[in-house]
């Protein structure tokens, strides 16, 4: 579609025509910095990789991409522009999807530059960078599911503060689902099959897969298609509160 | 252009439109008028597919709106309630990209930018963020928004609210001018307004419309239609009130005093009877020293007040 590529554009530069942006990727770099080298002991690891480094974006994702995403509806519909982007002529799925697009493109960017840190490994030894590229790929991809149910929840409400703590909670639960805790909790007793099923919609399975170094397929496939269900669930609530509100 | 059928909204159990009917031919500049939580917003939004329907039909220019969208929307100008905008971008970049989300680029695009920016007078404060604009400019910006890409329909809600007189003008003429070639809804409180630029007024009350006629008919139904008023000194007033209300055409005479010696007599007419000539006839006859005479059209505030004025307000008022 057409629209796609304005609709996107105003949206990416919202981002850098408030210092939205400029916050969020200092504050992004300072915390993966911060866990890198001071709580994942970076230097005394002795091992030129980044996996403490990517082993921690899952749980700063958890805060930081639903910051991002609290604003994308709820503020349009605070300020009264989402009227006036709805009736513009263009479908809902091509402005739910431009949004998306706009947002995703924004993490990218400051997931990209986080690059010092894979110049300061490849500085210090020589690390496997088909795993960091994999690793890159993988966090991207997990920020886009974060985003996806960031943006599904925002579109429910016009209070940034709710949609962003319940954001948070579920893309807590989507990544809980996996951790060793929730895990051993299930293990002695559920049938392997629920174990299997819950760790299988976290993203931390997925993910941890992806940064092992293979892009499995099977680990893609689950990332777009959990972004695509949120997206389908974010045209459904725009179009049900369009009937009820 | 625009036919609107039986169309109802409730939210919860407020119907906020409750039945409306409603077609609006090219050439015609509809007034919306209804006291506030009439529901003229409520109907507008789902014009323009922003709400859909708890039931009810609404076609533009032959499409319909909630199974034909996009086509429908192609078609219509929208300015909602407030003049909604990105208050971080500045005139220029806001209407780029409506322009381009409706589909221009290049030449034509700045084509079209030009003629809206014109047409509002947006000049000074293109290139300043929307945020920091005052009322008047934002209205404009969001009207300029409405016209850019010259919609055969065009869906106004309360596009003068906080333009200071010169710009209202610059509107009403705007509107005027394009009016020919379009269908035009414009929501207003401003009464003044209907009588400048309509062709026809619609006035709504509690989701219903209650009166739908030309200015000139409403104007008509007012008490005030035709009713002469004269000033003179106060101190002639009983003896001339008197001679009025003997006069065949006249049905009855109001006083009023106006504080500085001078009283004004309002003679209201008897069935459809016009007094006016009765009334310059005595004028002129009897050597009255009268600095003021007119004869009223009619006035918009009464009719609006007699008929969105509930019984059981008026009751009230009545008995108090
Ligand atoms: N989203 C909503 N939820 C619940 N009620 C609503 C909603 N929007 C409007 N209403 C109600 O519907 C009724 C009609 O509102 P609407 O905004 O259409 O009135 P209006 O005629 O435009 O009034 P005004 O002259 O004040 O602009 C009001 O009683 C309002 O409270
Ligand atoms: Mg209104």
């Amino acid at each position: 579609m057409s629209q796609v590529w304005p609709i996107f554009r105003r949206e990416f530069a919202t981002y850098f025509a408030t210092p939205l942006a400029y916050v969020f990727i200092v504050i992004f770099l300072f915390a993966m910095g911060a866990f890198t080298f001071y709580i994942g002991n970076f230097y005394a690891n002795g091992v030129a990789d980044l996996s403490v480094f990517f082993g921690y974006h899952p749980w700063l994702y958890l805060f930081l991409v639903p910051a991002i995403a609290m604003r994308l509806w709820a503020e349009e519909r605070r300020t009264g522009t989402m009227e006036l982007l709805l009736t513009l002529p263009v479908p809902l799925w091509a402005t739910v999807v431009s949004k998306f697009l706009a947002a995703w493109a924004f993490t990218g960017i400051a997931l990209a530059l986080t690059f010092p840190i894979w110049l300061t490994v490849n500085y210090l030894g020589s690390p496997d960078n088909g795993v960091i590229l994999a690793s890159y790929i993988g966090s991207f991809l997990m920020a886009g599911g974060y985003l996806a149910i960031g943006a599904a929840i925002s579109a429910m409400t016009s209070n940034q503060v709710i949609a962003f703590v319940v954001s948070v909670v579920v893309c807590f639960l989507f990544t809980v689902s996996g951790a060793p805790i929730v895990l051993d909790f299930f293990q002695g007793w559920a049938p392997l099959v629920l174990v299997n099923t819950v760790a299988s919609f976290s993203f931390l399975t997925h993910f941890s897969a992806i940064t092992a170094g293979v892009i499995d397929i099977r680990d893609v496939i689950y990332f777009f298609t959990l972004i695509a269900l949120f997206l389908c669930v974010n045209i459904v609530v725009i179009d049900l509160k369009r009937v009820a509100r | 252009m625009i036919e609107i059928e039986a169309l109802i909204k409730r939210f919860g159990p407020v119907a906020a439109v409750a039945g409306i009917d409603l077609k609006v031919a090219k050439g015609e500049v509809l007034g919306f008028l209804g006291p506030n939580g009439a529901g003229k917003s409520t109907t507008m939004k789902m014009v323009t597919g922003f709400l859909a329907p708890t039931s009810g039909r609404v076609t533009v220019c032959g499409h319909d709106i909630e199974t034909d969208t996009i086509a429908a929307q192609r078609t219509i100008g929208y300015l909602p309630e407030g003049a909604p905008a990105y208050g971080d971008m500045t005139p220029r970049q806001f209407l780029t990209f409506i322009g381009r989300v409706r589909g221009y680029s290049g030449p034509r695009l700045n084509d079209k930018l030009a003629a809206a920016i014109f047409n509002t007078d947006l000049e000074p404060v293109l290139d300043q963020p929307i945020d920091t604009l005052s009322k008047g400019f934002r209205r404009r910006v969001g009207l300029a928004q409405a016209l850019l890409h010259d919609p055969p329909v065009l869906i106004l809600d309360e596009p003068t609210d906080g333009l200071d007189p010169n710009q209202k003008h610059s509107v009403r003429r705007l509107i005027k001018a394009m009016a020919p070639e379009k269908a035009i809804v414009v929501s207003t409180h401003l009464l003044e307004e209907v009588e400048a630029i309509c062709t026809r007024a619609v006035i709504i009350d509690r989701g219903r419309v209650v009166a739908d006629g030309t200015p000139a008919q409403l104007l008509a139904r007012s008490r005030h239609h035709n009713a002469v008023t004269l000033t003179l000194p106060a101190r002639d007033a009983d003896a001339i009130a008197a001679k009025l209300k003997a006069l065949p055409s006249v049905a009855g005479v109001e006083q009023n005093e106006n504080g500085d010696g001078t009283v004004r007599l309002t003679a209201f007419p008897k069935g459809g009877a016009l007094p006016v000539e009765d009334v310059s006839r005595l004028a002129q006859t009897g050597n009255l020293k009268i600095s003021e005479l007119y004869a009223e059209r009619g006035r918009l505030d009464e009719v609006f007040y007699a008929i969105t004025t509930h019984d059981t307000a008026r009751g009230r008022e009545t008995s108090a």
